[in-house]
C-alpha cells in the first residue's frame, strides 16, 4: 500500500508542531488544535480532518513525539470523544463542513463528549433499545432514558442511538444522532457505583430536540454506524501499553517488589503468569499495530478488549491476596465524583472494586467471545427468540 | 526488518513450504512414516534440503546454505508444524544446524554443515539441557586429544538419534567441556518408543568412540547456549503450527458437526472455547515471532525472549491441543482421528527444552527479582 506520509514526514511534522507550539508553555488548546491542524490528531483521517491520511499504525511515531515533548494523552482528556465520537463522525456525518465543526473541539478537548447507548433495558442486547426519536419538522424529538453513560455531566455532545422505527425488527429500525448534552430536556444524574464514586451516570431525555443535521447515516441504518463507535471503542479499550510491564501489572509488580515480606512462592509464580499473558497481549497488540492499515479496527479488536479486562480482575485479585488482612480496609465511602487527572483511580482496594466493571463495560466478556467465534473464526450465530420479529413484539423486561 | 512483519519473499516461502507439506506429508504418509523403521523419507528429507533450501535457510552462503534469517527458517518450521512433517527436524534444524552455525569454521564441521543444510546427512543433539539451558553436567567423558580423542558415556533419550547418521555431543575432557561430533556408526544406539511416535528418541552409548571436535572448552558453552536458545525459539514456531491447524480442524468440525438440530458451534459453550483457544494461539504466535525476531536482529535479551515464547506457547499448544479434543468429543479421542497425534506432539514439545514451568520460572528470575521500586500503588489503610 502506497501512503501519501511515512514514518519519517509523521516524524517531521510532530517535531515541528512541538517546535512552534510547546505544549509546556502554551495552553493546551492551542497545542491540541495544532495537532490537529496538523494532521496529527488521528493520522489516517483524511487531511484537513486532523488526520494525513495515512497508515493508522504511524499514529505511534506521532504520540511518541507529541507526549515525549510533554503533551498529555488526548485519550484521557476525551475518552469517548477521541475513541468513539471522531471515527463515527468522520466516516459517518453528511458533510466536511459538519465533520470539522464537530471535529475541531473535540480535538482539543474543549467539547467533551459521550456516549447514550446503553439502557436500563438494554445491554448486551443494545439493539433491543427503547428511546425514540421522532420526525417533527426538521428536527428529531427524543424521549428514553439512558445509564452507564460517562462524562455526561460534563459532556457538550452525545453520541445517541435511539429508536425511529418500533415496527421494525430491532436492528433495522434504530437511527444515530448527536445531542446537545445543553440542550433543554436533557437531564444527568450521577448513578453510584459498588466503589463508592460516582464515574457513571443516567441521562434522562425528555421532549429534547436534534436538528435532522445531526444526524449520522441514514434513518434506519443507525446499527450500521454504531458498529464503528463500538469497534473502536473495543479497540481503544484494548490498547495496551508499548512498554513491556506498563499498565496495570506495573501496579502489581511494584507492590510486590515493595512489600517483600508478603514473598510467597505460590504468590510469586501467579503473579508471573499474570506478567506472561500481559506481556504475551502486549506483543499481540505490537502485532495487530505493525498489520494495522488505514482502515478501522477489525473484531480482532475484541481480543484485547476482553483479555485487558479479565486481566486487569486477576491483578487486582492477586493484589488483594498479597496484601491479605490490611487489604480489606478501604478510604472512604463518601460520596464523589471524578476528575481526569491526578489519583481519582483511587487506592488498589477502590481499583480492584473497580475492574469488576471492565468484563461488563465496552461488551461483556460473553459478547466478546461472541464477537471471536463469530467474526472471527466464523462460527454460526447462536439461535435468537426475536429473529425478524418487529421490535414492539418482543418480550422484554 | 520491521518485527512481525513478514516481506513478500517469506510469504511466497510459506506458501511453497506449505504445498509442499500438503503433498508430501498428508495424513496417511505421516501415520504410516510415523510406524516405520526409519519414521521418515530420506528422499523426501533430501528434496526439502536441495529442491526448497528449508532446512539450513539462515546459514551464511559461505558455508553452504542460502543466508537467510532465523525469521525465514521459522516461516518454514511454522508450516512444518502444521502437517507434522517427518524428519529429524528437532534434531538437524533446530540444534545441529545452529549449533554448527555457531562453531568456528573448520573442515569437520565445514563439511558436516553442508551435508546438513542439504538433507544428505543428519544429526541429533546428544547434548543434555537444563530446562532448555547449558548443563555443565556432562555424562560423557573425553580422552585424548586431536584426532586421537575417543567419547565414552551414554546420552540418554536423544530425540531424532534412532535414525541419524551423526550425533553432535557434549563431553568432559580434562580442560573442560567440549563439543563433538560422532558417527552413529561408531555408537550403541536403543531406539525408544515414543508417546509421539512422529518424535523418536533413542539412548546412545558411546565406548571408545572416535569423534571430531567442534568446539573446544573456551566456546563450547557459548555454542551451545546459542543452539538452545535457536531451538526453543524454532520449537515454539512449531508449536504455533501444529496449534493452528487444531484450532482450524475444530472451528470446522464445530460448523459441521449437527446436535439437537444445529451446529455445534452455535452453542456459546463451545463458541467460547474455541474463542479461549484463539486468543491463546494468537498470545503464542506473538511471543514466538518476537523471539525469533530478538535472535534475529538483537532487539531483546534472547534468553528472555525464548523463556517468555517457550512458557507461552508450550502451554498454548498444550492446551488448545486437549480443547480439540473435547470439541470433537468421541470421535476425537479415537485412533483414526489426527486430533491424538497432535496432542501427542504438545505434550512432548511442551517436555522437551524447558517445560512451561521451568521457562516461567527463570522469567521470574529475571523480571521480578529484578523489578525495583519507583512508585508502590497506594493502599487505603481505614481512613481518607
Amino acid at each position: 500500500m502506497t501512503t501519501a506520509f511515512d514514518a519519517d514526514q509523521v516524524a517531521k511534522i510532530a517535531l515541528e508542531v512541538v517546535a512552534e507550539h510547546d505544549p509546556k508553555q502554551v495552553p493546551l488548546p492551542e497545542f491540541l488544535g495544532a495537532c490537529y491542524d496538523a494532521g496529527l490528531s488521528w493520522v489516517h483521517f483524511p487531511e484537513g480532518l486532523g488526520g494525513l491520511g495515512t497508515s493508522r499504525g504511524l499514529q505511534a511515531v506521532a504520540d511518541a513525539i507529541l507526549q515525549g515533548a510533554g503533551s498529555p494523552v488526548p485519550l484521557g482528556l476525551n475518552p469517548m470523544g477521541y475513541g468513539m465520537a471522531a471515527p463515527t463522525v468522520c466516516e459517518h456525518a453528511h458533510n466536511d463542513e459538519l465533520k470539522k465543526f464537530f471535529l475541531r473541539p473535540l480535538a482539543t478537548a474543549e467539547d467533551i463528549w459521550c456516549q447514550l447507548f446503553s439502557e436500563p433495558g438494554a445491554g448486551s442486547d443494545l439493539a433491543g433499545l427503547a428511546t425514540s426519536a421522532v420526525r417533527d419538522g426538521d428536527d428529531w424529538v427524543i424521549n428514553g432514558q439512558k445509564v452507564w453513560t460517562s462524562l455526561a455531566h460534563k459532556a457538550r455532545w452525545g453520541l445517541l442511538l435511539a429508536r425511529t422505527d418500533i415496527d421494525a425488527p430491532k436492528h433495522k429500525g434504530l437511527t444515530y444522532f448527536i445531542l446537545d448534552m445543553h440542550s433543554p430536556g436533557v437531564e444527568c444524574r450521577p448513578l453510584r457505583q459498588m466503589t463508592g464514586q460516582a464515574e457513571f451516570n443516567e441521562v434522562y431525555i425528555t421532549d429534547a430536540r436534534i436538528p435532522d443535521a445531526h444526524r449520522l447515516g441514514g434513518v434506519g441504518d443507525g446499527w450500521r454506524v454504531a458498529m464503528t463507535t463500538l469497534m473502536n471503542e473495543r479497540s481503544a479499550l484494548g490498547a495496551s501499553g508499548s512498554q513491556r510491564g506498563a499498565g496495570t501489572i506495573s501496579e502489581a509488580v511494584q507492590l510486590w517488589a515493595s512489600r517483600p515480606d508478603l514473598h510467597t512462592p505460590v504468590l510469586r509464580d501467579r503473579l508471573t503468569q499474570l506478567w506472561l499473558r500481559a506481556e504475551a497481549q502486549r506483543l499481540t497488540s505490537e502485532r495487530s499495530r505493525a498489520s494495522a492499515t488505514a482502515g478501522g479496527p477489525g473484531p480482532e479488536g475484541s481480543i484485547g478488549k476482553m483479555v485487558g479486562a479479565e486481566l486487569n480482575q486477576r491483578i487486582y485479585e492477586f493484589c488483594m491476596d498479597l496484601l491479605g488482612p490490611e487489604g480489606i480496609l478501604y478510604h472512604s465511602y463518601a460520596m464523589h465524583g471524578t476528575g481526569t487527572g491526578g489519583d481519582w483511580r483511587g487506592p488498589i482496594q477502590q481499583r480492584y472494586l473497580r475492574s469488576r466493571a471492565n468484563t461488563i463495560e465496552g461488551g461483556t466478556s460473553e459478547v466478546m467471545r461472541n464477537i471471536l467465534g463469530e467474526r472471527v473464526l466464523g462460527l454460526p450465530g447462536d439461535l435468537r427468540a426475536d429473529a425478524g420479529m418487529p421490535w414492539k413484539d418482543v418480550p422484554r423486561g | 526488518m520491521a518485527e512481525f512483519s513478514f516481506t513478500t519473499e517469506q510469504q511466497q516461502l510459506r506458501a511453497a513450504v506449505r504445498k509442499f507439506c500438503a503433498e508430501s506429508f498428508d495424513e496417511p504418509t505421516v501415520r504410516r512414516l510415523m510406524e516405520s523403521d526409519v519414521t521418515y523419507d530420506p528422499a523426501v528429507w533430501q528434496r526439502l534440503g536441495t529442491e526448497l533450501g528449508v532446512l539450513g535457510m539462515s546459514v551464511p552462503e559461505a558455508d553452504g546454505g542460502v543466508g537467510g534469517t532465523l525469521v525465514d527458517q521459522a516461516v518454514a518450521v511454522e508450516e512444518f508444524g502444521a502437517t507434522l512433517s517427518c524428519g529429524p527436524l528437532f534434531g538437524t534444524v533446530y540444534l545441529a544446524i545452529p549449533a554448527l552455525v555457531a562453531c568456528g569454521s573448520g573442515a569437520a564441521r565445514d563439511e558436516l554443515l553442508a551435508a546438513l543444510v542439504d538433507g544428505e546427512r543428519t544429526a541429533a543433539f546428544a547434548v543434555n539441557d537444563s530446562a532448555g539451558a547449558f548443563d555443565p553436567n556432562v555424562t560423557v567423558t573425553a580422552v585424548g586429544s586431536g584426532d586421537g580423542v575417543v567419547l565414552t558415556g551414554t546420552a540418554a533419550r536423544v530425540v531424532d538419534a534412532a535414525a541419524a547418521d551423526v550425533v553432535l555431543v557434549a563431553a568432559k575432557g580434562s580442560e573442560g567441556v567440549s563439543l563433538y561430533a560422532v558417527d552413529c556408526g561408531a555408537t550403541q544406539r536403543t531406539p525408544l518408543v515414543t508417546m509421539d511416535l512422529t518424535r523418536p528418541q533413542a539412548d546412545v552409548i558411546f565406548s571408545d568412540s572416535p569423534a571430531r571436535l567442534l568446539a573446544g572448552p573456551a566456546t563450547a558453552e557459548r555454542v551451545i547456549t546459542h543452539a538452545l536458545e535457536v531451538g526453543a525459539a524454532l520449537l515454539a514456531v512449531e508449536q504455533i503450527g501444529a496449534a493452528q491447524h487444531m484450532l482450524d480442524l475444530s472451528v470446522d468440525y464445530a460448523k459441521s458437526r449437527l446436535q439437537f438440530g444445529r451446529q455445534i458451534g452455535s452453542f456459546q459453550a463451545v463458541k467460547h472455547r474455541l474463542a479461549d483457544m484463539l486468543v491463546d494461539l494468537e498470545h503464542a504466535r506473538s511471543t514466538a515471532y518476537h523471539a525469533v525476531w530478538a535472535l534475529t536482529e538483537g532487539s531483546d535479551d534472547p534468553a528472555l525472549a525464548v523463556s517468555i515464547a517457550q512458557a507461552t506457547c508450550s502451554a498454548a499448544f498444550s492446551r488448545i491441543a486437549a480443547d480439540s479434543i473435547q470439541v470433537h468429543g468421541g470421535i476425537g479421542f479415537t485412533w483414526e482421528h489426527q486430533a491424538h497425534l497432535y496432542f501427542k506432539r504438545a505434550a512432548t514439545d511442551a517436555a522437551l527444552l524447558g517445560s512451561a514451568e521451568q521457562h516461567r520460572a527463570r522469567v521470574a528470575d529475571l523480571v521480578l527479582d529484578s523489578a525495583i521500586v519507583d512508585e508502590a500503588p497506594r493502599v487505603a489503610v481505614g481512613f481518607a
